[in-house]
């Protein structure tokens, strides 16, 4: 049977019984916050049956203590056990300041507005001078191409180009396939089912293609590039690069980055083809245009400059990619949860930049009429 | 300090005859001790000895291979970790990297044990927690920042604020000195000293800091070769007939420890 705490007042006399330790804390509290404390000066708390106490249980000492309206410095409580009386000393000596802590978090708005402007702010110039810096270190690559580490160029290629084949293939199939079924119940209605060729060649070959392609690059390389510098950076990894005299951009930026400028158009002409041969199958299933009808008709209805329109900015999209993932590596500070952060940051800003710039290009080539 | 349905006498910790393998490895081959309650019982020994291992078997992170560890009585086994069973909040654990969860402040780790297992009012839950980080010499202003802006040493005041916290009977410190400078050192060996006689601690620590050893330790026990190679204060432990143990005590580092604890004890005496 564990012992029970109590308080109780008696005249002026404050009676506390029993074990002031946590378990009892929560109904010793309620029990203290419902006494009303007498209105005269000489209070005596008596203490002499408290028989455990700890943390806790002082500073609740200490707030009835406190809460006595004239209670003096002399009423120490009585019969209090010397190790309580020390604990009950130690907590009354660090009686914590509240307005150390709303200062440090800083409670006005207007604070923090400025404090987040200015965070953005930093951040704004933090990139640009990455971008600037993996500009000259790419500048540098291309005069002196010596510099550039190709073994590790080449491992990236591998791991983020010839090992997202199959899910980059997959994917692009199920698009053309659902472009073509799309396309063919419209086409169907006109009696133009031919058409499906134009319609599946262009859209694929000019804009979904290297979209699907740079978007699951994004999620599947820019989060690693931003995942693994980023713990380099915790595990002091990048500072032990940086004191041997490498510069991180030359080891770790530019072989990513060059890795992915030469795979993603790769890529994406793998992903044209698988794209259209899905659109080519559902032609034949609900069109009935045949293999040779689609293929000669594809030479006619799709100019190539729709295949290197596509093509031409996925090199663009890579670059942004790369460059964002290995940003946002090197933007991690802290520790494990940084690290999440960043790589969600890298994922997210790398798929709207490659939108963006995907946007923007639509627009400019209608302009120039392409 | 607190009334513990245990028998007083009773060690707190028994360790019977553990074995421990990691596949081919050994890494103890049958140990027992028993630890006392009251007492600062530090666990010693050359790198990769196992101190840790022993320590982490002890609160029931890892299974010994054979052999049976009681804390409180209780079989080890029986702790699965994470099952909040009652007698987590009987003891707690600092670790050598302090184990602070990395996206809560200071006093949001600080105050995690008591969100977790009492009911107590945010209010309170408050004070004790500043009270907390004062009693481990924390400057107040230190509560609202995240683990990785504190220095080394701070976070390892914090990991004990936070191993505290709920005003266990056993403390278990995982190398609390390792990597800081001798001052700091002996400010936290202090530290753990005042804490222990302030809340009634029994205090498991791992270390091969001799310094600690001589100043704060009641008995130590010396690990080596899969072994318990000698347990007993440090005066007899320098006695020791173990040519291991003589060396660990008896090196140039181990004397000049030695040494400095001789002296202590002096101006403290006088």
């Amino acid at each position: 049977m564990k012992s029970q705490a109590a308080i109780s007042i008696e005249k002026h006399v404050i009676h506390c019984r029993g074990a002031w330790t946590l378990p009892n804390l929560v109904q010793l509290e309620r029990q203290i916050q419902t006494l009303r404390w007498p209105d005269v000066s000489d209070v005596q708390f008596d203490t002499v049956d408290v028989t455990a106490m700890d943390t806790g249980g002082a500073l609740l000492l200490q707030r009835c203590l406190k809460s006595i309206p004239r209670n003096g410095q002399g009423s120490a409580p009585r019969g209090l056990r010397p190790e309580f009386a020390d604990l009950l000393e130690k907590v009354q000596m660090q009686r914590p300041r509240p307005e150390q802590g709303a200062a440090a978090r800083g409670a006005n708005w207007a604070e923090r507005i400025t404090r987040v402007v200015k965070a953005r702010q930093a951040a704004a110039l933090r990139a640009l001078a990455f971008i600037g810096e993996s500009t000259i270190a790419f500048g540098q690559a291309l005069v002196h191409p010596r510099t550039i580490r190709w073994r590790a160029l080449l491992r990236f290629v591998e791991l983020d180009g010839v090992r997202a084949l199959p899910i980059t293939g997959l994917l692009t199939f199920l698009v053309g396939i659902v472009i073509a079924y799309q396309g063919a119940e419209q086409l169907r209605k006109f009696g133009t089912n031919i058409f499906i060729v134009d319609l599946v060649g262009i859209s694929l070959l000019r804009e979904i293609a290297p979209l699907i392609v740079a978007i699951l690059i994004a999620g599947r390389s820019g989060s690693a590039y931003a995942a693994e510098i980023g713990t380099m950076k915790v595990t002091e990894e990048l500072d032990a690069v940086r004191t041997l005299g490498i510069s991180p951009m030359n080891l770790l930026v530019l072989p990513r980055a060059l890795a992915l400028v030469i795979a993603l158009p790769l890529l994406t002409v793998y992903a044209d083809a698988v794209g259209v041969f899905g659109g080519m199958l559902i032609a034949l299933g609900e069109l009935n245009v045949s293999f040779v009808e689609f293929v000669s008709r594809f030479e006619e209805a799709v100019p190539v400059r729709h295949f290197l329109i596509g093509l031409g900015k996925a090199p663009f999209f890579a670059a942004l990619i790369a460059l964002v993932g290995c940003y946002q590596g090197f933007q991690i500070r802290g520790g494990v949860d940084d690290v999440g952060r960043h790589t969600t940051i890298s994922v997210v800003q790398g798929i709207f930049l490659v939108i963006v710039f995907d946007a923007i290009c639509s627009i400019l080539l209608n302009w120039w009429d392409l | 300090m607190k009334p513990s349905a245990t028998n007083i006498d009773r060690p707190v910790i028994e360790v019977d005859r553990v074995s421990t393998k990691f596949g081919q490895a050994v890494v103890h081959e049958s140990i027992s001790l028993s630890i006392r309650r009251g007492e600062i019982f530090a666990i010693a020994g050359g790198n990769g000895c196992g101190k840790t291992t022993l320590l982490r078997e002890i609160i029931g992170l890892i299974t010994p291979s054979a052999g049976t560890i009681r804390l409180f009585g209780l079989d080890s086994r029986k702790l699965e970790m994470g099952d909040g069973h009652p007698v987590h909040r009987r003891f707690g654990v600092m670790f050598q990297q302090g184990g602070l969860f990395s996206s809560l402040t200071l006093a949001e780790n600080v105050a995690v044990p008591l969100r977790e297992h009492t009911t107590l009012s945010a209010g309170l839950i408050r004070e004790i927690v500043a009270a907390k980080i004062a009693m481990v010499d924390l400057p107040p202003d230190s509560a609202v920042k995240y683990p990785a802006e504190l220095s080394g040493g701070m976070r390892r005041r914090a990991a004990l604020a936070r191993a505290i916290v709920m005003d266990p009977e056993l403390l278990f410190l995982d190398e609390p000195t390792a990597g800081l400078d001798p001052i700091v050192a002996a400010a936290f060996d202090e530290l753990v000293l005042s804490l222990k006689r302030l809340l009634g601690l029994t205090v498991v620590m791992v270390t091969h800091d001799l310094d600690s050893l001589w100043e704060i330790a009641t008995r130590v026990a010396v690990l080596g070769r899969g072994t318990v190679l000698g347990i007993g204060t440090m005066q007899e432990l320098s006695q020791s007939n173990d040519l291991t143990v003589r060396e660990y005590f008896h090196g140039p580092r181990g004397r000049a420890a030695r040494e400095q604890a001789v002296r202590n004890g002096q101006r403290r005496d006088a």
